[in-house]
């Protein structure tokens, strides 16, 4: 199997591999690189669980090959924290409104809504749900995570503010 | 001391390290040498097996194995794998083999395993395993399943009927007879797969020196897979670890032991290699069980008040290729039909047939909803009929909170008398009508007619059994360390275990809730378990951590008493510290206490004390709590469209008392979003030869954001007098009535076209085909 080397950027680390070129973004973070918070729950683009960030922009990792990303830089849900062991506010808001229960869905939804709450600070409840409509959750239906990204646009508006 | 983590909206402990990646799903694990393994599988219903010519997948580099049946030990190479709950009334005891050995009998069912360095490997040796098959006629229609002339689900079967029996009491015959008014019913339900968000995933260790295989399992019961992998690989007890670490959902597809959870650790140990085999969503569609379709025929005689005389029926359910758990689906069906109402007379007809489809094992609700659907669904029908309001005709028949507890007249899945133990049905729907403001709802449509919206409004009323034994073991323990450990055979797969276990025994051993260490879904870390099904947790392992804690107290404040020279009436606990009430206030830690605890070597133990603080309690409840509540629903539906928008839901939920009302709160609206899921979207289709075809998300289609509202909700709650919490289950109210509700309020929002909906899903093409067949569209061009 033809292979090519890439180096990418991820979570502000540089990664150079040399990787099949069938090899998915998301088994390329989860296997090669340990990064296994990002989930895999459909392997055909439906699920969104795989969401990242490439270039500041979500996409599903699971649809993506690996050698796509050679220059990238790519954000998973292990660069969300400010530091180990704490969260940041949208993961606080998450915890605060129950806007998890098995977790398998949430690295996605938190890409996400990190994306959506960079370019729209102040949401309403229908353009969350909008967007959210691109993640799947099957434990909570959805009431605690728009909870928590209504409240974490809050709480950000707040800090910029101040 | 009083109550202060049990009750209160108590942040999750299981969320920091899911919030940032950290968590450890089954996929998660990797060992070095570790093997990835895929499974050949069945392309065809049903079909003979011929040769299997493996040579070709055997050659690829990085092919480690490719094995079948013959290659599996004794005794799973022969034996089918064991059913878990028997019962005398199934006639054909059909269980699959692990790997099929002459005939397969469901796309999917797994024929070959191949073994190599990757998944991707794996997958591209697959494609060249090369199986004969001989393709026989498959069973797709479960309707004409049991006629003579049907193709047979198996070679061996006489006929495909798995199971007949009648569940009944009083004498409906009789009570129809004389009634002067009798209602009938024809309803098909179809509920689809658990359709967790991770996948199945098994990953095995052998360890060559100890002799210990370790197996992680994205599983509800991990104690129940490792009995069925001692049967099956003929090996002790003691020689299995299983565990299940993080489980992205589960929802009743992962309670049931796998053919793959048996292969996994058997090719490991053959291959002296740890094994890893994670589900693909295609596979999980095919493979992993679901509930699929069930058809009533059922009528309901009344007075001319309303009055129930009696309910009669019959039930047909299509179980497919096997039957691994048993007939619990239809069983708990016909237990939970006659719900809140008093039914003098009942009898229900069942009869379970086999078809060419993957089989049916409980997916959240276990058969309830469908019973509540009928039983929703006929009270509606004696509203619309005898022209009384939908709620009130429910409050003439509600088994009033003065007849609690309250024999229904059934025998329940736990082989008990079905006899209501707590519950206030009046009061709960009377809660329910006040949320979304009921009262003001017909005021509410005709503003929206005037607008040209359809807008309607539908009830579902249930009482489900939850806390089935028969038992569940917690063990706490203060550490060295000073901190409290616990260890349960319950499991999480997200409903927050940890979180609830840990509040109760925060509050009774009297400790900080920061401080407890807590084990769950590991065989390793207590002896006996049972797992998560049937909202059981709570009741069974709440209230062993409950009585376990107090022991552990008890232990403590004698422990301390004896050191510090007070009476044992002086002490108190609380933050993992035992203090004198007396004196100068003298106090001993945990951590303190916890060394004297341990005895000195050589010395014996003070009389009366025992090694440790530490206790191992079972609780084993005598039967099943029966949880209740109404569903209340708004919806608008556009006729044009087809499509159902749910504007308002409420829901009024009695589980007993609560432990933790945000996680309670969040188990009710994840519920729900379940049920509007089965009510109107949900639907995995089999073409006429049983092939599925519905095979994705895109196809099959659960809710997203934008299809559930944020529930209303509010707490009825009578304490079970049934364990010393006096808690309920809470994991399935919320799924259980929702598809009652939103299909009555879909069928109440289009009233004045005279359509009726007696189906789930009920689909946008349902709606439109129903308003056609009434002309509406002729009627809606002439209001235009
Ligand atoms: S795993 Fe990528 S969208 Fe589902
Ligand atoms: S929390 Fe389980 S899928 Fe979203």
């Amino acid at each position: 199997m033809a292979t090519r080397s890439i180096s990418l950027l991820v979570n502000g680390r540089r990664y150079e591999r040399e990787v099949e070129a069938r090899l998915t973004l998301a088994d390329l973070l989860r296997h090669e690189l340990a990064l296994t918070g990002t989930h895999v729950g459909c392997e055909h683009g439906v699920c969104g669980a795989c969401t990242v960030l490439i270039d500041g922009r979500t996409a599903r990792s699971c649809l993506t090959f690996a050698v796509q990303v050679d220059g990238c830089e790519v954000t998973t849900v292990e660069g969300l924290a400010p530091a180990e062991g704490e969260l940041n506010v949208l993961q606080q808001a998450f915890q605060d409104h129950h806007g998890l229960q098995c977790g398998f869905c949430t690295p996605g939804m938190l890409m996400t809504l990190t994306e959506l709450l960079r370019d729209n600070p102040d949401p309403t409840e229908s353009e969350v749900r909008d967007v959210l409509t691109g993640n799947l959750c099957r434990c909570t239906g959805y009431a605690g995570i728009v909870a928590a990204a209504l409240e974490a646009a809050r709480r950000l508006r707040v800090q910029q503010g101040s | 001391m009083g109550a202060k983590q049990f009750g209160a909206r108590v942040a999750r402990m299981e969320d920091p390290a899911l919030l940032s990646g950290r968590g450890r799903f089954v996929d998660d694990i990797k060992f070095p040498g570790m093997l990835h393994a895929c499974f050949v599988r069945s392309p065809h219903a049903h079909a003979r097996i011929g040769g299997i010519d493996a040579s070709a997948a055997r050659a690829l580099p990085g092919v480690h194995a490719v094995l079948t049946a013959d290659d599996l030990p004794a005794p799973m190479d022969l034996n089918r794998m064991p059913m878990l709950v028997p019962n005398p009334a199934i006639a054909a005891s059909l269980t699959q083999h692990c790997l099929a050995r002459d005939e397969v009998c469901y796309v999917g069912q797994a024929v070959a395993v191949v073994l190599a360095d990757s998944r991707y490997i794996a997958e591209d040796a697959i494609a060249l395993v090369e199986v004969e098959y001989d393709v026989l006629p498959a069973v797709s229609d479960y309707r004409s399943a049991d006629k003579p002339d049907a193709p047979r689900a198996h070679l061996t079967l006489d006929d495909n009927v798995a199971s007949k029996f009648r569940m009944a009491y009083g004498d409906a015959d009789a009570a129809f007879a004389s009634a002067p008014h009798v209602f009938t019913e024809h309803i098909w339900q179809h509920r689809g797969g658990g359709m967790a968000l991770e996948a199945r995933a098994v990953v095995a260790n052998p360890d060559a020196t100890g002799g210990l295989l370790t197996v992680w399992s994205a599983t509800q019961t991990p104690h129940i897979c490792r009995r069925m992998l001692a049967d099956l690989l003929d090996r002790d007890l003691e020689s299995i670890r299983v565990i299940a670490p993080d489980v992205g959902g589960g929802f009743g597809p992962k309670a049931i032991f796998y053919a793959e959870e048996a292969v996994i650790p058997a090719t490991a140990l053959k291959l002296r290699r740890p094994v890893k085999w994670t589900e693909d969503r295609r596979e999980h569609f095919m493979c992993a069980t679901q509930e699929r379709d069930q058809l009533w025929t059922v009528s309901i005689a009344v007075d001319d008040g309303g009055k129930i005389l009696g309910v009669r029926g019959t039930l047909l359910h299509d179980t497919g290729a096997f039957v691994p758990w048993g007939i619990i689906m239809p069983y708990i069906a016909a237990a939970t039909m006659p719900g809140p109402y008093v039914i003098p007379n009942y009898a229900l007809d069942i009869k379970v047939v086999l078809t060419n489809k993957v089989a049916t094992t409980p997916v959240r609700g276990a058969g309830r909803p469908q019973a509540v659907f009928a039983m929703e669904r006929l009270m509606d029908r004696v509203a619309r009929e005898l022209k009384l309001d939908a709620a009130e005709v429910r409050f003439r028949n509600f088994i009033q909170p003065q007849q609690m507890p309250y024999a229904v007249g059934l025998t329940f899945r736990d082989g008990k008398p079905l006899v209501y133990d707590s519950g206030d049905y009046p009061k709960a729907q009377n809660e329910a009508l006040r949320m979304i403001d009921y009262a003001a709802f017909k005021q509410r449509k005709a503003v929206a007619r005037e607008q040209g919206r359809f807008i309607g409004i539908g009830i579902g009323n249930y009482v489900e059994g939850t806390g089935l034994g028969p038992y569940e073991g917690v063990t706490v323990r203060v550490l060295p360390n000073g901190k409290v450990a616990v260890a349960t055979g319950a499991t999480n797969q997200g409903q927050g275990t940890r979180t609830t276990l840990g509040q109760i025994v925060a509050d009774r051993v009297g400790c900080r809730f920061e401080e407890i260490v807590m084990t769950v879904g590991d065989t390793a870390a207590i002896p006996q378990g049972v797992g998560a099904f049937a909202s059981r947790q709570a009741v069974n392992a709440g209230s062993s951590a409950m009585i376990a804690s107090e022991v552990v107290r008890t232990q403590v404040i004698k422990l301390a008493a004896q050191t510090l020279g007070v009476p044992e009436s002086d002490i108190d606990v609380e933050d993992g510290i035992a203090v004198a009430r007396s004196g100068n206030r003298p106090s001993l830690t945990f951590r303190e206490l916890a060394r004297l605890a341990q005895g000195m070597p050589g010395f014996s133990l003070p009389p009366g004390q025992t090694p440790g603080l530490e206790h191992t309690a079972y609780f084993t409840p005598p039967q099943a709590s029966y949880c209740s509540g109404t569903h209340l629903v708004e919806v608008e539906v556009d006729p044009m469209t087809g499509a159902v928008k749910i504007l308002n839901y409420a829901v009024a939920h009695d589980s007993g008392t609560i432990i933790n009302p945000m996680i309670v709160d969040g188990q009710i609206q994840g519920g729900v979003a379940h049920g509007i899921g089965n009510a109107l979207l949900e639907w995995m289709r089999y073409d006429e030869n049983a092939q599925p075809l519905t095979t994705t998300f895109a196809d099959y289609l659960i809710p997203m954001a934008t299809d559930v509202p944020t529930c209303k909700i509010v707490h009825v709650e009578s304490p079970s007098p049934l364990n010393p919490l006096g808690v309920k289950g809470a994991g399935e109210g919320g799924t259980i009535p929702a598809a009652a509700a939103i299909v009555a309020a879909a069928e109440d929002a289009l009233s004045e076209f005279g359509v009726h909906f007696a189906e789930t899903p009920l689909v946008p093409e349902r709606i439109i085909d129903a308003l056609r067949a009434v002309d509406a569209y002729a009627r809606l061009s002439e209001i235009a």
